[in-house]
């Protein structure tokens, strides 16, 4: 018995959806907000696999490896800015990042 | 096509990524001299990477991942020359700021080496890679005054937003990979005729979204006002200029090239997304007192504009975003060379009271202000107008369009209020003090963006009108 496409592409939406629910709900922490979007763009590499083998292209595939490969430097860059967020303010709460409204 | 081609195709670019590598070496060993080597290796290197691709053979590389075309060569001219300034600006700022680290130069030609990425992109990853390298090397500029906590906030709030919305544009990007069975935009235009599927318009919407996030048009543009605030100021005069250049272009070539059989169906979407900015753009800028807040608030409405000239979705309309990009660059970029050229006891005149009586201290610089301030808000002769001219008169000649046009226009009247609220301060307040002496790197860049808004931008359109035409042919749109 197989799993079809759409099985693999609902689990992404729900991935996706906690990703982006975990961003704007989250009122604490600032490293939640990186593990969200994480979680977003495994939902996208769930989907590129997914439709690589649908369609027998390898494409796809090698999308996936490029987003990974992007996703790390992105966190690096991430816990790099928050560190220096740290070092000045000396908490990480994201209602606590507010001396610039309007 | 083989890699030799190919690789004479993708030349500026390699020349860029050599260049911030090797200039990363020669930093880290010449000690004091550092900033001021790599600073000028760095625009000399931007500046014969403009020379490159103004004059390298046009084409498509890498199997259409990477294309050179009137277009592009066009974007990046303005692109590395945009780029060039903001290091020039923020070389001898940073100096007098006490950051002097030059990794700033380096970070700025990644930066730009992201955006002749993403102008050439021809395919969804170089898509996503080009505005990557883009966003990681600008979230990092952001932050550059690390010991400033509105600096490393506005760096925090850059990345989140920033990484929002590339995992929008992602998942926008597989679900149109998915459905239309390629990355390539010429495979995507040719499995996308006639009305597009269900999974089709679920994903360009999403790209939609991502690229909206990045160009800062509304209703994604809250981190504009606070990105814009804290971020250095030659920073921020960068952010406005070159990336929105670049995102822009890659906006357009997506829509025309990807997915040339659906325009009136992303011309709505695209016009939505315009008339909201130019709104919130006119009436946020109402508000502000801080003057980089406001010239963010101004930056979302312009954008506006230059979106209602790609929701044309003809020719006109993309020559006219073009036009309008490359003359509101050169407005903004002399904007904020003001207001790095002003200061007083050595703190950053960035509010607007603090300009008040400017004219009898400042001369110069008071002119300057008041010649961009009128240039932005669209008085005639000076080249906001003509972006403006170009924009409308495409809008207008697009059937179903007038009322869009219209009511831009009616908000444009709406935010003249904030420019010339700028310009009473300036000439008719008492003033506060003394101002310091303006640095004259930051003179030199006001005074030039000035003169060219008024009077030399008249003899200038005569040359930018037919190149910006030839680069608009090149999207491919009737």
């Amino acid at each position: 018995m197989s799993v079809g496409l759409p099985a693999y592409l609902a689990v992404a939406a729900a991935l996706f959806t906690i990703g982006v629910f975990g961003i704007f709900v989250n009122r604490r922490n600032i490293i939640v907000v990186l593990m969200s979007i994480e979680l977003i763009l495994l939902a996208v590499n769930i989907n590129l696999v997914s439709f690589s083998m649908f369609l027998h292209d390898v494409v796809g595939q090698i999308f996936a490896m490029f987003v990974l490969t992007v996703a790390a430097a992105e966190a690096a860059v991430g816990l790099a800015i928050l560190v220096t967020f740290f070092r000045n303010r000396g908490d990480i709460a994201v209602d606590h990042a507010n001396m610039m409204k309007g | 096509m083989g890699l030799d081609s190919a690789l004479t195709i993708a030349q500026p670019e390699l020349l860029l990524a050599a260049a911030a590598l090797g200039l990363l070496v020669v930093g880290a060993y010449s000690g004091r001299l550092a900033m001021t080597l790599v600073s000028w290796g760095a625009m000399l290197a931007l500046g014969a990477a403009a020379v490159l691709a103004a004059n390298g053979p046009l084409g498509q590389a890498f199997k259409g991942a990477f294309v050179s075309d009137g277009a592009s060569v066009f974007a990046k001219v303005i692109i590395y020359a945009a780029s060039g300034v903001a290091i020039f600006l923020g070389e001898r700022w940073l100096v007098r700021a006490g950051n002097a680290k030059f990794e700033y130069p380096v970070l700025v030609l990644l930066a730009a080496l992201g955006m002749g990425m993403m102008v050439s992109a021809g395919d969804l990853i170089s898509l996503y890679i080009g505005i990557e390298l883009q966003s990681l090397a600008l979230y990092v500029l952001c932050a550059f005054q690390r010991d400033d906590a509105r600096a490393s906030e506005a760096g925090l709030k850059y990345f989140v937003l920033g990484a929002l919305s590339s995992g929008l544009l992602l998942y926008g990007a597989s679900l149109i990979y998915g459905f239309a069975g390629s990355t390539r935009f010429a495979d995507i235009a040719g499995a996308v005729h006639g009305p597009a599927s269900m999974g089709i318009v679920f994903g360009l919407v999403f790209l939609i979204c991502g690229l909206a996030f990045k160009v800062s048009a509304a209703p994604f543009h809250m981190w504009t006002p606070d990105v814009y605030e804290g971020a250095p100021t030659p920073v921020t005069a960068l952010l406005s200029a070159a990336p929105k250049v670049a995102a822009m272009v890659l906006f357009a070539r997506v829509l025309a090239q990807a997915f040339p059989h659906d325009v009136p169906q992303w011309s709505q979407v695209v016009t939505a997304i315009a008339l909201i900015s130019v709104t919130v753009g006119a009436l946020g800028g109402l508000v502000q007192k801080n003057l980089k807040r406001l010239l963010a608030y101004s930056s979302i409405a312009n954008i506006g504009y230059a979106l209602l000239g790609l929701a044309s979705g003809s020719e006109a309309g993309l020559q006219a975003m073009l036009m309008f990009m490359v003359l509101y660059v050169i407005d903004v970029t002399g904007f904020f060379a003001c207001l790095l050229a002003l200061s007083r006891g050595g703190k950053p005149m960035e509010t607007l009271p603090s300009l008040a009586g400017l004219v009898r201290l400042r001369p110069g610089l008071a002119i300057a202000i008041t010649i961009l301030s009128l240039s932005v808000l669209g008085l005639p002769p000076l080249s906001g107008f003509w972006a403006k001219f170009y924009v409308f008169k495409a809008a207008v000649s697009t059937p179903g369009m007038e009322p869009a046009a219209v009511y831009g226009l009616v908000m444009s009247v709406a935010a003249a209020f904030y420019y010339l609220r700028i310009i009473k301060t300036m000439w008719f307040d008492a003033p506060e003090g003394e101002t310091d002496a303006p640095p004259l790197d930051a003179r030199l860049v006001a005074l030039g963006c000035a003169a060219f808004s008024f009077p030399l931008v008249i003899p200038a359109l005569a040359v930018l009108d037919p190149l910006a035409l030839a680069a608009a042919k090149a999207f491919g749109l009737a």
